[in-house]
């Protein structure tokens, strides 16, 4: 089994990454107006579906079939591609699919190719490939021109320049759109949208060569999925003669009937639509209508790696909809690029590491960049439980490092060892609340410490810490008059008490806010 | 019915009033509450972490404490869904653990579903008047599914008005050992969320789970060194719904 390559190999631990992205006010700004519009549009628009969670279920029942039967509908689709027309290649990672796709573009003699937005040629590195061999490839979606434009990188996986605001799209086309008039350019979207539509138009007219990826790939009829928004994906798979197109394997759909769920799933989940504008479906080659010429090339990349995994192996459900990274609260805050991915968010955390495998870069840090608070398993329409990979991940790298010596694994074992012993952990909380004790005298009312020593002050570095509570639960347990239908704390507020009101300051009636003065 | 209180470690050492406020709670209510001194951890913070060599020993200990309890309440939203949702698949690899959670995980409530499902009552007879916003987490939210019982015993709670917490579905930031692996990015969750609560006006925010509630409250209490602002102050709901008229004389 081969390893996967490319851009999906985090290049710094994803807290040192993601507190560089904190620093950008800006752009936390751009991300949570962005990120909560299409979220309300999702959350109305799956609304309206009576069905919905059994949509859901069909579509994770169709993609595990897929997964189950991988090999044996891989060969069906090649066989019937094949019959229609176009030549199929295999890849095993992305250094070869860069190879197939760089030599068959160099066949052609062209030196410009145009491109539909494509999760895969990001994922395997395709611009910087061709790029080398001396080919310019033009990104045609609005969004990965913008991106492209600014020599930046993708930061969503479907709006990649989601964390640009359209006064910076502004600048970018004043400053790098070969021959925009720049003084007519305002940054209203309608104005943004024409100065790109000029600027592509010419290359569309002009190109020879376009490259796809697929949405989906039908293995019964050999047929190539595109879902987009713009209609320019469509120009690029309609007016060059020939097609290239990267499909990762787990792309397949058993049969052409199956579309009818993943074509309600995806718009609703992505984009937050009923129907997205354009979705172009062909079947290798059509004489007199679209290009002559039809390669698809089909990588693994890492997947049939991922497909070893009994747990792992359902982020390769996935069909790229987003709907976990908008509704991520830790994409909200650091964005896309503090993941090192071309994958980010929830997704990107389970699968990058999984197609790597967790020695590459610092993909084994982004399990941890979850506090598993689930909403993208609610969101995700194929029902990837995101969560429990994460814990899965998790897992795996903590049995892979058993031999190695780690304060974090001391901790963790001298824990469940106290705690599975009903002397050992009496006599450990009581140790707690007793070491705890000269503290108390210098939190005042509060009850609360603003410094700890390391590893505690992460936690006091940005909030007040509680401290164990006068008295614990089984001490008082123990030392109270069992009742018989009586109060058994006459006067007070509550149970509550003279400690730790859930160790935030005293909840006595009349003593309101002292605390705070 | 034998009810047992699963209290958690977490209250039993730093928040003992929450534990204190579900007896008291019960014990009004007529019923007779059992802490069996067995107990210990869930292990949640091992499972969720990676260690579940290390949670394994927990999740027995756990078992073996409350098998024979008609009903097991703890007032902690993501300590239940550990050993609703975790629990099986922890147990997986022993067919004799693996019976013993499927037996008794569904017996094993958060303090609202014991008492709006089982025991069928909202109104407790509590009072409490302030104003308070009700900050449902992750755990209760997402994987227990408690929808609207513990507002609805909130509302029902005399002189208490309820304030909506706008975006109050998104996580607070905390996340077990997220809070300090990731100490920037939950700081920065953190502080929108104690935004969100001061704006609310509310004198108190309330929960059903007290590790969120310890990272929520140290965030509003941090803020008011600086900045004193409205004050508002964390609360675990069990203590709201345990306080009565007649306590405040």
């Amino acid at each position: 089994m081969t390893r996967g390559t490319g851009n999906i190999v985090a290049p710094l631990p994803f807290p040192t990454a993601a507190r560089r992205e904190l620093a950008d006010g800006q752009l936390r700004a751009n991300l949570r107006r962005a990120t909560h519009t299409i979220r309300d549009k999702r959350l109305r628009l799956v609304g309206e579906v009576p069905d919905w969670e059994a949509l859901r279920r069909s579509g994770a029942a169709i993609k595990d079939d897929v997964l189950a039967r991988l090999p044996e509908l891989l060969e069906q689709f090649e066989a019937a591609a094949t019959t229609a027309g176009a030549t199929v290649h295999w890849a095993r990672d992305a250094a070869e699919a860069c190879a197939v796709v760089t030599g068959l573009v160099r066949q052609t003699g062209s030196t410009e190719v145009v491109k539909v937005k494509s999760m895969a040629t990001q994922e395997i590195g395709l611009n910087e490939a061709l790029a080398e061999a001396g080919i310019a490839a033009v990104e045609t979606d609005l969004a990965e021109l913008i991106v492209q434009l600014a020599d930046d990188t993708p930061s969503h996986i479907l709006v990649p320049a989601i964390h640009y605001n359209r006064r910076q799209i502004r600048e970018i086309f004043a400053s790098r759109m070969p021959g925009v008039d720049v003084d007519s350019l305002t940054d209203e979207p309608a104005a943004l949208a024409e100065a790109a539509r000029r600027h592509l138009r010419a290359k569309f007219l002009s190109a020879r060569v376009a490259i796809s990826g697929a949405n989906f790939a039908i293995a019964e009829t050999g047929t190539l999925v595109v879902v987009e928004s713009e209609g320019n994906g469509r120009m690029c798979l309609t007016l060059p003669g020939t097609l290239i197109s990267v499909v990762g394997v787990e792309k397949l759909l058993p049969t052409f009937r199956d579309l009818e769920v993943f074509l309600q799933l995806l718009p609703r989940s992505s984009t937050g639509e009923r129907m997205n504008p354009y979705t172009s479906l062909w079947t290798g080659v059509t004489p007199g209508d679209g290009p002559e010429t039809v390669h698809i090339v089909l990588v693994d990349n890492g997947r049939t790696e991922t497909l070893a995994d009994p747990v792992g192996r359902q982020a390769l459900r996935c069909i790229r909809c987003s709907a976990c990274l908008n509704v991520c609260p830790v994409y909200e805050r650091v964005g896309g690029h503090a993941y090192g991915s071309v994958y980010p968010g929830p997704i990107g955390a389970i699968l990058s590491p999984q197609l790597t495998g967790p020695d590459a870069g610092a993909n084994r840090t982004l399990p941890y960049a979850s506090t598993l608070c689930g909403a993208c398993f609610d969101a995700c329409p194929v029902r990837i439980d995101i969560p429990q990979v994460l814990v899965h991940l998790r897992q795996r790298g903590v049995d892979a490092r058993r031999g190695r010596p780690s304060a974090e694994r001391t901790a963790m074992r001298t824990l469940s060892w106290v705690m599975r012993d009903r002397r050992r952990y009496t006599a450990a909380l009581r140790a707690a609340r007793r070491g705890s004790a000269p503290l108390r005298w210098t939190t005042g009312r509060r009850g609360q410490v603003r410094r700890l020593p390391w590893p505690l002050s992460a936690w006091t570095a940005s909030r007040d810490a509680p401290l164990p509570a006068a008295e614990t639960f089984r001490d008082w347990w123990a030392g109270r008059t069992p009742p018989a239908g009586r109060d058994d704390t006459p006067g007070r507020t509550s149970a509550t008490g003279d400690d730790n009101t859930a160790g935030r300051g005293p909840v006595t009636a009349g003593e309101d806010d002292r605390d705070h003065g | 019915m034998r009810i047992a209180l699963f209290v958690t470690c977490v209250n039993d050492l730093v928040f003992p009033g929450t534990g204190r406020a579900v007896v008291r709670i019960l014990e009004r209510l007529g019923h007779t509450v059992e802490f069996p001194l067995e107990q210990s951890c869930c292990g949640q913070m091992h499972a969720n972490s990676g260690y579940r060599a290390e949670s394994l020993p927990l999740v027995r200990g756990f078992v073996d404490t409350f098998t024979g309890y008609d009903a097991v309440v703890a007032p902690s939203g993501s300590c239940v869904a550990m050993v609703r949702d975790s629990y099986p698949r922890l147990a997986g690899s022993d067919p004799g653990l693996a019976a013993a959670v499927t037996d008794l995980a569904p017996r094993v409530y958060e303090l609202s579903e014991l008492l709006v499902d089982v025991l069928g009552v909202t109104d407790l007879g509590a009072w409490f008047p302030h104003r308070v916003t009700y900050h449902p987490t992750c755990h209760g939210l997402r994987m227990l599914r408690l929808g609207d019982r513990p507002l609805r015993l909130l509302r029902a709670v005399g002189g208490l008005d309820l304030v909506d917490l706008p975006g109050g579905e998104e996580c607070c930031g905390f996340g077990g050992t997220f809070a300090v692996k990731n100490a920037d990015v939950s700081a920065a969750m953190l502080a929108d969320k104690c935004g969100a609560v001061r704006d609310t006006g509310a004198a108190y925010v309330a929960a059903a789970d007290n590790s969120c509630l310890a990272h929520i409250g140290g965030g509003l209490s941090r803020r008011n060194r600086s900045d004193p602002g409205p004050g508002v102050r964390a609360i675990h709901y069990a203590e709201i719904l345990a306080s009565t008229a007649e306590g405040r004389s």
